[in-house]
C-alpha cells in the first residue's frame, strides 16, 4: 500500500476547455447564428425591413409568439408538450369576452374568470397526463381538439355566431384596453405593450430556469424523471406548474387579442402551437427533454416574427412563409446539433 | 444500536414474489452487507428502504417505530440516503447541478441557488472521493461510469445523515477506484452511519463488513456476524455452497482443447 491519500492528481489527459467552446455549447447559439443572417438576409433584399419604424412591427410580431414560446420551451425542457396551447389562446380570450357580454359584467371580471380557466385547463392537462401516464403528445392532442370543439360550439349558443360581441362599450374596456393592448411611441417606433410583457417573461423565465431550485427541477424531470424522483425531486408538481405556466401566458395572449380586437373569432389558434414549438426547437430544446433554452426560445420568436414580416416587405408571396419556418427548423436543429457535437468534443 | 429493522418484510409486483419474509438489521457504525445473485432482490430490498417502492407485507422499523415511506425525498428527511445502482443522475444537466439536485443550496431574499457555494462544495467533495473532474459544468454524460458512481457517493455521503445504502457501488469500477469506493464505506462507518452495501463481490463485502446477510430468490439464506464466517465460507454460501461443487464438477467434464489454450 503506497497511496493512502485519496487526492488524486488532476487528470492531465482533461485540458480546460477554452472559453469560446464553453459558449459554444448553450444551447441557444444555433438560433443566435440563425437570427443574424435572417437579420442580414432580409435587410440586404427587403427595402422596408431598414426602415426604423418598423422595428415595432416586427417586435409586435416576435411578442405575440415570444409570450407562449417561453412557457412552451420551459414545458419541453421539462419532457412535456402542449399541443394545445394555440386553441386555449382563443379560449381565453373567448371566455373572457361571453362570459362579461352574455352576464352584463364588468369586463374586468370576464378577465379574471378567464385566467382561472385558463389556468385550471393547464392543471388539467398536468394532471391527466400524470394521471393516466400517457405521452403529453396524446393527452394534449384530446384537450386541442376539445377546445376547439368547445370555442366553436359555446360561441355559437351564446351568440348565434362565430366570433365573440364586441365588448368595446363596456365597463372597464378602456382600462383593460391599457393593460393589455396599449402602445407606446418613442421617436418613429410604436411599442405595443406584449413587447415588454414578452422581455418580462423571458427574463423571468430564463433566470427561474438557471437561477432557482425550480429551474433545477424542470432540467431534472425533463432529463430522467425517475432519477430526479429518486433523489427527492416533486416530480409531479413540477410538471403541473409548467403546464399552468402554459396556461397563464395563454391567458395572457387571449386577453392581448381580446382587448387588441375588441371580439375573438373562435377558429383562431389552431396551428399556433407548432410555431410556439418551433420557436423552441430553434431555441435549442431537444424533443425529448432536458436540454433547452428560455432565451433561445425567445430568439426563436424573433426569427419568427423577423420572417414574418420580411417576405412581405421583400415582396414575395406570403405563401412561402411556412416552407421558410419548415426550412429554418430543420437548419436550425441541425446547427444546433452539430454545434453542440464540436463543442462537446473540444 | 440498530439504527433500521426490517421485520419480516415481503414485496410483490403482482404476481412475482420478489422478496419474502426478509429480516434484517442495520446498526450504527456497522456495515451490513447485503450478498445475492441477480434477480435476488437486493435492489427491491433497498428501494423499499429508500421510500422509491411501499412494501406489501411485514414492517419497516426506523429507532423502533414502524415507518412507510411515502416517496424518496420522505426518506431522506428522516436520514436515509441511497445511491442506486442506475445511480439516479440526470445525464444532460452539469455534475455540481446533479450533485446537489432535490437539495439545493440558496441564498438572499429571493432564494437564488447559490451556485459558487455549490461548485466549491461539489469540487472538495469530490476531490476527496479521488475523482478529478476539471469541469463541473459538464454534463454528467461525458463522464465515466466509475466517475458518476463517484459523484452520486458523494452525493449520498454529503447529504446522507444516518443511514447511507449502496446497492452494487464497485460492480461498474476499476481496482483502483473500488478501492476509493471501499474506503468511502469504510470512512462513512467510522463516522457513525449504519451502511447497508449491496454487492455480488464476497471479496469486497469482506474487507469491509461487519454483517452479512445473502439473499437467494427473495429470501434470506444466509444471517450471521464477521466473527462466525471466513471469506471462503461467505464466498461458499454465496455460490450456494453444493451448486458450486456441481458446478466445478460439471466444467472438469467439458475438456478444454490442448491447442485452444495457447
Ligand atoms: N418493477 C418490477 N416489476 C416486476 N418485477 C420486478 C420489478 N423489479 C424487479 N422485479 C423482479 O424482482 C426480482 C428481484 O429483482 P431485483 O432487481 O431486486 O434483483 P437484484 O438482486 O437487485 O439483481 P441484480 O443483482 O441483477 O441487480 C427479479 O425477479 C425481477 O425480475
Ligand atoms: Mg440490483
Amino acid at each position: 500500500m503506497t497511496t493512502t491519500a485519496p487526492l488524486a492528481t488532476q487528470d492531465d489527459r482533461v485540458a480546460s476547455r477554452p472559453l469560446a467552446a464553453r459558449l459554444l455549447s448553450r444551447p441557444e447559439v444555433g438560433s443566435l447564428v440563425a437570427a443574424v443572417v435572417i437579420f442580414l438576409l432580409f435587410m440586404a433584399v427587403a427595402e422596408p425591413f431598414r426602415n426604423v419604424a418598423n422595428i415595432g412591427t416586427i417586435l409586435y410580431g416576435a411578442s405575440t409568439i415570444g409570450i407562449m414560446a417561453v412557457p412552451v420551451a420551459l414545458l419541453m425542457i421539462g419532457g412535456e408538450f402542449d399541443l394545445s396551447a394555440g386553441v386555449a389562446v382563443t379560449t381565453a380570450g373567448l371566455s373572457g369576452a361571453l362570459l362579461a357580454w352574455n352576464f352584463g359584467l364588468n369586463v374586468w371580471v370576464g378577465v379574471l374568470l378567464s385566467l382561472v380557466l385558463a389556468v385550471a385547463i393547464g392543471a388539467f392537462n398536468g394532471w391527466l397526463l400524470l394521471r393516466t401516464g400517457l405521452p403529453s403528445f396524446l393527452v394534449t392532442l384530446g384537450t386541442f381538439f376539445i377546445l376547439q370543439g368547445v370555442n366553436l360550439g359555446v360561441t355559437r349558443l351564446a351568440t348565434g355566431n362565430v366570433a365573440s360581441a364586441g365588448i368595446s362599450d363596456m365597463d372597464g374596456f378602456a382600462s383593460a384596453h391599457a393593460v393589455f393592448a396599449s402602445q407606446v411611441t418613442i421617436g418613429p417606433i410604436n411599442f405595443k405593450i406584449t413587447i415588454l410583457y414578452w422581455l418580462v417573461l423571458t427574463l423571468i423565465g430564463a433566470y427561474v430556469l438557471l437561477r432557482t431550485r425550480i429551474g433545477n427541477w424542470i432540467f431534472a424531470v425533463g432529463g430522467d424523471a425517475a432519477a430526479a424522483r429518486a433523489v427527492g425531486v416533486p416530480v409531479r408538481s413540477t410538471k403541473v406548474g409548467l403546464f399552468m405556466a402554459v396556461g397563464f401566458c395563454a391567458w395572457l395572449s387571449g386577453m392581448h387579442l381580446l382587448f387588441q380586437f375588441n371580439t375573438v373569432q373562435s377558429g383562431e389558434g389552431v396551428g399556433k402551437e407548432f410555431i410556439f414549438i418551433i420557436a423552441a426547437v430553434i431555441g435549442g430544446c431537444l424533443l425529448t427533454g432536458g436540454y433547452g433554452s428560455v432565451v433561445g426560445a425567445s430568439i426563436g420568436a424573433l426569427i419568427f416574427g423577423m420572417a414574418q414580416l420580411g417576405i412581405n416587405y421583400a415582396g414575395w408571396n406570403p405563401d412561402w412563409f411556412r416552407t421558410f419556418l419548415g426550412v429554418m427548423l430543420l437548419l436550425a436543429t441541425i446547427v444546433n446539433l452539430y454545434v453542440k457535437r464540436r463543442a462537446d468534443l473540444r | 444500536m440498530t439504527i433500521l429493522e426490517l421485520e419480516n418484510v415481503g414485496k410483490s409486483y403482482g404476481n412475482v414474489h420478489a422478496l419474502r419474509g426478509v429480516s434484517l438489521s442495520v446498526r450504527q457504525g456497522e456495515v451490513t452487507c447485503v450478498l445475492g445473485d441477480n434477480g435476488a432482490g437486493k435492489s427491491t430490498l433497498i428501494k423499499i428502504v429508500s421510500g422509491l417502492h411501499a412494501h406489501t407485507s411485514g414492517s419497516v422499523l426506523l429507532d423502533g417505530q414502524s415507518v412507510h415511506f411515502g416517496s424518496p425525498r420522505d426518506a431522506q428527511s428522516q436520514g436515509i440516503a441511497t445511491v442506486y445502482q442506475d445511480l439516479a443522475l440526470a445525464p444532460l444537466m452539469s455534475v455540481w447541478r446533479n450533485f446537489f439536485l432535490g437539495n439545493e443550496l440558496r441564498k438572499g431574499f429571493l432564494k437564488t441557488l447559490d451556485i459558487a457555494a455549490m461548485k466549491r462544495i461539489c469540487a472538495s467533495e469530490l476531490s476527496k472521493m479521488g475523482v478529478s473532474v476539471p469541469d463541473l459544468d459538464r454534463p454528467v454524460a461525458s463522464l465515466s461510469g466509475g466517475q458518476r458512481q463517484c459523484v452520486a457517493i458523494a452525493r449520498a455521503i454529503y447529504f446522507g445523515a444516518r443511514v447511507i445504502i449502496l446497492d452494487e457501488p464497485t460492480a461498474a469500477l476499476g481496482v483502483k477506484q473500488s478501492g476509493v469506493v471501499l474506503r468511502y464505506v469504510v470512512k462513512a462507518r467510522d463516522a457513525g452511519l449504519g451502511v447497508i452495501f449491496i454487492t455480488h463481490n464476497p471479496h469486497h463485502a469482506y474487507l469491509v463488513g461487519n454483517h452479512f446477510v445473502i439473499l437467494k430468490l427473495g429470501r434470506v439464506v444466509l444471517d450471521a456476524h464477521r466473527d462466525e464466517l471466513t471469506l471462503d465460507r461467505l464466498a461458499a454460501e454465496m455460490a450456494g455452497g453444493d451448486e458450486l461443487a456441481e458446478l466445478s464438477h460439471e466444467l472438469r467434464g467439458v475438456a478444454v482443447p490442448p491447442d485452444t489454450a495457447s
